[in-house]
């Protein structure tokens, strides 16, 4: 019952991976990873994760592929006509990362993963005991990923700032010889992304 | 009910999950040498972090060490910050050049 969960489940993410590299439409792709995402958040949910299923499903479904989402609509890429690369470019792409699949499957073929068993007793997943974990033995680097989180996100609006000051500019320099009015205008505009 | 689960799971072998981890990281390499708008390479990136991430919580889970949960998490919290900051930089990018595609942008200067 669980393999055949498991196997329904794995199909159907390397299927949607597959057409997130295929589709031509980056809409498309982006909501063919969203169902590659909720099939990675399934196989936490089988292997007794539970805690990272969730948290899979907010950052990487709520957080992430909305600012996907929103960048694909701010730089309207939402069309199909997207250039292509050459059929001699692609083949060698296809062929390299086949050889990669040869390479990998080759090295771990002689894993013995099979002694492996499932841990009985096993609730490492759960909410309580990964918490205890990350709030005693992990508790300096769960700190320090908050400062890269702000600085993540000093850096993002930085370079948002930036960006702004540039079109400010060209702005500046297309309208430079207009009307007065024209330059209140811009005057106006910087006084409000001060 | 967590026994239940317990029990439930011991019919997938751990090979299993280390194949697919591999399929997942193998498609994400083929898109990223594969297409060549910058945001698509962005979305298989992720892909392969995804499928290590798979990795590090089967073995995680089948040898009952909740340490390699944890570093799943670190792993999540960097990839946001990373997805923040390269989105920044391709917004950047794509109001100098009026593009994503990767061709254009092989001279490191605009």
């Amino acid at each position: 019952m669980t393999l055949y969960a498991f196997y329904f489940i794995s199909f159907l993410a390397v299927l949607s991976a597959l057409m997130v590299v295929f589709s031509r439409n980056p809409i498309h792709s982006v909501l063919y990873l969203v169902i590659t995402f909720f099939c990675v958040a399934c196989h936490y949910l089988l292997l007794n994760a539970q805690f990272l299923a969730a948290v899979h499903v907010i950052v990487y479904a709520g957080a992430i592929m909305v600012l996907f989402l929103y960048v694909i609509m701010l730089l309207n890429l939402n069309k199909d006509d997207e250039s292509q690369k050459s059929n001699l470019w692609k083949a060698g792409a296809v062929i390299t990362s086949g050889l990669l699949l040869v390479v990998f499957v080759g090295a771990l073929r002689g894993a013995e993963a099979e002694s492996v068993s499932f841990a009985s007793s096993n609730n490492t997943g759960l909410v309580k005991n990964l918490g205890r974990l990350l709030f005693n033995e992990f508790l300096l680097p769960f700190e320090i990923v908050s400062i890269l989180l702000l600085a993540a996100m000093v850096g993002a609006v930085m370079l948002g700032k930036t960006h702004m000051k540039r079109a400010k500019e060209i702005a500046h320099e297309k309208n430079g010889r207009g009307s007065v009015a024209s330059a209140r205008g811009i005057g106006n505009i910087k006084e409000l992304t001060k | 009910m967590n026994e239940n689960v317990t029990q439930a799971i011991q019919g997938v072998p751990l090979n299993y999950y280390i194949w697919l981890s591999t399929a997942l990281f193998v498609i994400g390499v083929l898109g990223v040498l594969y297409r060549k708008n910058a945001i698509i390479i962005f979305m298989c990136i992720e892909l392969m972090l995804n499928a290590v991430n798979v990795l590090l919580v089967a073995f995680s889970a089948y040898h009952g060490d909740g340490a390699g949960q944890v570093f799943v998490f670190f792993i999540m919290a960097v990839a946001a910050a990373e997805v923040a900051v390269g989105l920044a930089i391709l917004i950047v990018i794509y109001h100098n050049t009026k593009t994503t595609d990767i061709n254009v942008l092989n001279k490191l200067k605009w």
